[in-house]
C-alpha cells in the first residue's frame, strides 16, 4: 500500500498538471503546430505529435500522445490517410468527444487543398500508396493559406471570446504570407525545369510549385526501402539526363542517396519538409526560405 | 384557382428535372460501397520442428487450458484472421474479427472479437461492449499476427490459455492530466479460461487495471500497468482432459514496456523491451474422473522478458526468456500434475524476422524449453501476411 506522503504527492501532481488558460491544439505534424501558433498567438498552446526528424508514416499511439489528445480542444492533421497507422487509434483511445472526425475540433488540412496523384486504381503491389491522393501537401507554400483560413475559423468557433484577436492574427498572417509567396515566386523562376531524383515520392507539391522535373525515386514502390537492384536501374535510367540533386527528408536514411550520389556525381540534398526538420527551418516561413536556398545552391 | 402558382409549377417542373441530375453528377458518384468497413485478412502459415513430441507436453505444477499446445508439428496453417471495423456513426465504433483454423482436416471458425465502443462520452470515459480481448496486461490485447514471436509467452499460455477474451462490458477512463493515466474495469461472462461455466448468473469474471506512461526525451517512451483478473470457475477443463476445477482463480499482473528509437524515428532502427510478471492464486476443488475430489490451493508465478531490436529497416532480431514456478497444496488424492510443483519450467527463445513491406513478414525462431520433466528444442519458420486495410496497432 502507498504511504500517505506519496498519495499526497500524487494528488498535488494531478491537480497541478493541466494549464487551463490556453486553447490546446494537438497537431499531428510540426507545420500545423507552427500555423496554429501564427494564428492563435499567446491564446493557443500548440504541440506536434511528430518532429522533423521522424517519419510521419511510422508513429505509434504512445501514452504521451493519448494524454495530449485527451486534453486537446482542436486536433489538426494532414489527413488523406497520411496518419492512418496511428491517428484513428489515438482518437479512439483518448476518449475526447470534442476532437473526433466530424466535430469542430477535428481539422484535416487535406480537405481544403487540391490533392495530386489521386490513383485511378489501388493495389498494394504498387507499394503503400495513399488512395485519396498524395498527402504531402505542405511542400507547396501555396497550400498553407486555405488551411490557415479554416484553422482560424475553427479557433474562433471553439473560443468565441478570442474571435477578434484570431481574426486580426489571420489578416496579419495572410499579409505576410502573400508577400513571402511573391518573393519566393520570383526566386522560383530560376529553378523551373531543373531535374531531381527523390528518395520517397513526397515532394510532388514542391515540384508543381517550382516547376521541378522528377526523374525517379529511390524507393521502387512507396514505403518499400530502396534496394540495390532498383538503385542500379535508377543509375542507368539517369543516363543522359542531368539531375541536379537527390532529394530526401531529414528522417530518411542517408545511405541510398549517398550511394547514388557517389556513382552518378550528383549532390545528395536534404530539404526541409517541415518546421524543425533541418537547421534554420525554425518557423513556417523559414522552411521555404531554406528549401529555396538549398535548391539554388545546386541549380545550374 | 390562382393562375400564377400554376404557371410557376409549369415552368419550374421541367427546369427542376434538368437541374437535379446535373447537381447529382457534380457531386460525384455516390455508391454504397464507399461506406464499407475497413477489411483486412491475415494469412499465417508455419513449419514447426520439435525434438520431443508436442502432444506429450506437460507443464508440471499448473492447471492449464486445453489450448496450451504449441503449433502443430510439421507444416501447418495458423489462424486466417478476418478483421472488419468502422465508425458506426458519430457516437459508436464497431470491430469484428473471426479466425478460421484448420484442425485435423476440419475448418473451425472462432469468433475472436465482436464489440462496439463509444466515441462521444464526456469526462474521458469510454464504454466497450461485446466480446473482446480484455485490456489486462500488455500482451493480452495482441492478436497473433502482431506477436513478436511465433508463440505466446509461457505465462500467457498457462494462465490465460494464450490470452483472455470473453463477452462483457468495459468502462475506461483517461485522466485529464498531462501524464497519461488510464483506469479501467470489465465485467465479463466468465466463459473463457481461467473462468468457466459463466458463474454468478453469467457474470463470472471481472478485471481492474491501471496504467501510466510517457516519453523520456524524444527517443524513449514507456508504459507501466497493474491488472487484476478475478474469475469463478465451474467445472473448468484443463489440459489433462479428465481433470476439472471448481473455485476461484485470481490473477495479478504487472507489465512494463520501454521503446527506444533514435530521435523517435522508429523506421530506421528501434528497440522494444517488454516484461510481465503474473501471480495466480487458485482455491477450490479439483476432480479427476473416476478418482473423486480433492481440495486444491495453488500459488503460481510466471514471468517473461523480451527484447526486439530492428537493426535495419526490414530486419528485426529478438530474444525472450520465460519462467514459471508453483507451490500447490492438494488435499485428498494424488493429482499427479498439480502435486509435482518442484520443477520450475523455463524457456529461452530467439528469433529473426524480415519484413519486405509493412504488410509481409517472414520469421525464423528457435526455442529451448525445459519443463523440469522433459526438455525440448523447437524450431519455427513462419510467414504472416496482411491483405487489405492498414491496421493500426496499439503501443
Amino acid at each position: 500500500m502507498k504511504s500517505p506522503v506519496s498519495v499526497l504527492a500524487l494528488a498535488a501532481w494531478l491537480l497541478s498538471a493541466p494549464a487551463l488558460a490556453d486553447l490546446k491544439v494537438f497537431a499531428c505534424e510540426p507545420e500545423w503546430a507552427a500555423l496554429a501558433g501564427e494564428l492563435g498567438g499567446a491564446r493557443v498552446e500548440a504541440v506536434a505529435a511528430v518532429t522533423g526528424a521522424q517519419d510521419v508514416h511510422y508513429i505509434q499511439a504512445r501514452p504521451s500522445l493519448i494524454a495530449r489528445v485527451r486534453n486537446a480542444d482542436l486536433v489538426v492533421c494532414t489527413g488523406a490517410d497520411l496518419e492512418v497507422a496511428w491517428l484513428p487509434l489515438l482518437l479512439r483511445q483518448a476518449n475526447n468527444p470534442r476532437v473526433q472526425p466530424g466535430q469542430t475540433g477535428f481539422l484535416a488540412a487535406a480537405d481544403f487543398v487540391t490533392l495530386l496523384e489521386i490513383p485511378v486504381s489501388v493495389d498494394r503491389a504498387g507499394g503503400d500508396i495513399h488512395p485519396f491522393g498524395n498527402p504531402h501537401i505542405q511542400t507547396d507554400p501555396r497550400n498553407i493559406l486555405p488551411v490557415a483560413v479554416e484553422l482560424s475559423a475553427r479557433l474562433r468557433a471553439i473560443e468565441p471570446d478570442g474571435a477578434a484577436e484570431y481574426a486580426r492574427l489571420l489578416e496579419d498572417f495572410r499579409g505576410r504570407w502573400q508577400q513571402a509567396l511573391e518573393r519566393w515566386q520570383a526566386r522560383a523562376a530560376a529553378l523551373a525545369g531543373m531535374e531531381v531524383v527523390v528518395h520517397h515520392n513526397s515532394w510532388i507539391y514542391m515540384n508543381a510549385w517550382l516547376g521541378l522535373d522528377q526523374l525517379g525515386s529511390l524507393e521502387a514502390k512507396p514505403g518499400v526501402p530502396p534496394s540495390a537492384g532498383h538503385l542500379a536501374a535508377l543509375l542507368a535510367q539517369i543516363g543522359s539526363h542531368n539531375p541536379r540533386a537527390i532529394v530526401r527528408a531529414a528522417y530518411q536514411s542517408a545511405r541510398p542517396s549517398e550511394w547514388l550520389s557517389g556513382r552518378a556525381g550528383i549532390p545528395a540534398l536534404v530539404l526541409p519538409h517541415t518546421v524543425g526538420a533541418v537547421e534554420g527551418a525554425d518557423d513556417l516561413f523559414a522552411v521555404y526560405e531554406v528549401m529555396l536556398d538549398r535548391l539554388e545552391g545546386v541549380a545550374p | 384557382m390562382n393562375r400564377v402558382p400554376f404557371a410557376f409549377f409549369a415552368l419550374a417542373l421541367p427546369v427542376a428535372l434538368i437541374l437535379v441530375p446535373e447537381e447529382l453528377s457534380a457531386q460525384g458518384v455516390v455508391s454504397g460501397n464507399a461506406f464499407n468497413p475497413s477489411i483486412s485478412l491475415i494469412l499465417d502459415g508455419k513449419y514447426s520442428y520439435y525434438s520431443d513430441d508436442p502432444d506429450d507436453l506437460v507443464l508440471p505444477g499448473f492447471l492449464a487450458d486445453e489450448e496450451i499446445g504449441p503449433p502443430e508439428e510439421g507444416l501447418s496453417l495458423g489462424e486466417s484472421e478476418l478483421v472488419m471495423s468502422a465508425n458506426i456513426d458519430d457516437q459508436f465504433y464497431g470491430f469484428f474479427t473471426a479466425a478460421l483454423e484448420d484442425e485435423d482436416g476440419d475448418t473451425e471458425i472462432e469468433l475472436e472479437e465482436a464489440w462496439i465502443q463509444t466515441l462521444a462520452l464526456p469526462y474521458g470515459l469510454g464504454i466497450k461492449a461485446g466480446k473482446f480481448y480484455s485490456d489486462i496486461g500488455y500482451h493480452n490485447v495482441k492478436h497473433p499476427h502482431t506477436w513478436d514471436f511465433v508463440d505466446a509467452p509461457l505465462a500467457y499460455s498457462v494462465f490465460l490459455g494464450g490470452n483472455y477474451g470473453d463477452t462483457g462490458a468495459q468502462l475506461r477512463w483517461v485522466a485529464p492530466t498531462t501524464q497519461f493515466i488510464e483506469l479501467g474495469g470489465e465485467v465479463l461472462r466468465g466463459d473463457s479460461f481461467p473462468a468457466n461455466g459463466a458463474a454468478n448468473d453469467g457474470a463470472g469474471a471481472f478485471t481492474l487495471y491501471a496504467r501510466t506512461g510517457g516519453d523520456i526525451g524524444v527517443s524513449q517512451s514507456w508504459r507501466f500497468g497493474l491488472s487484476l483478473l478475478s474469475a469463478d470457475a465451474e467445472e473448468r477443463d484443463s489440459g489433462e482432459g479428465d481433470v476439472t476445477f471448481d473455485g476461484d482463480s485470481d490473477l495479478y499482473m504487472v507489465d512494463f514496456v520501454w521503446k527506444w528509437a533514435e530521435n523517435g524515428n522508429s523506421k530506421l532502427r528501434n528497440l522494444v523491451v517488454a516484461a510481465e510478471y503474473m501471480h495466480r492464486e487458485e482455491d477450490g476443488d479439483v476432480a479427476i474422473e473416476d478418482s473423486g475430489d480433492a481440495e486444491y490451493d495453488g500459488d503460481q508465478d510466471g514471468l517473461y522478458a523480451q527484447a526486439v531490436y530492428q537493426f535495419r529497416p526490414k530486419w528485426r532480431v529478438g530474444v525472450r526468456y520465460d519462467y514459471l514456478t508453483s507451490s500447490n497444496d492438494v488435499d485428498g488424492f494424488a493429482e499427479p500434475t498439480l502435486l509435482d510443483d518442484g520443477d520450475d519450467p523455463y524457456r529461452f527463445s530467439t528469433m529473426l524476422d524480415f519484413s519486405h513491406s509493412e504488410f509481409s513478414r517472414l520469421r525464423l525462431q528457435a526455442s529451448y524449453l525445459d519443463t523440469g520433466a522433459t526438455d525440448d528444442t523447437q524450431i519455427f519458420l513462419q510467414y504472416i501476411m496482411s491483405l487489405g486495410a492498414h491496421g493500426a496497432h496499439k503501443f
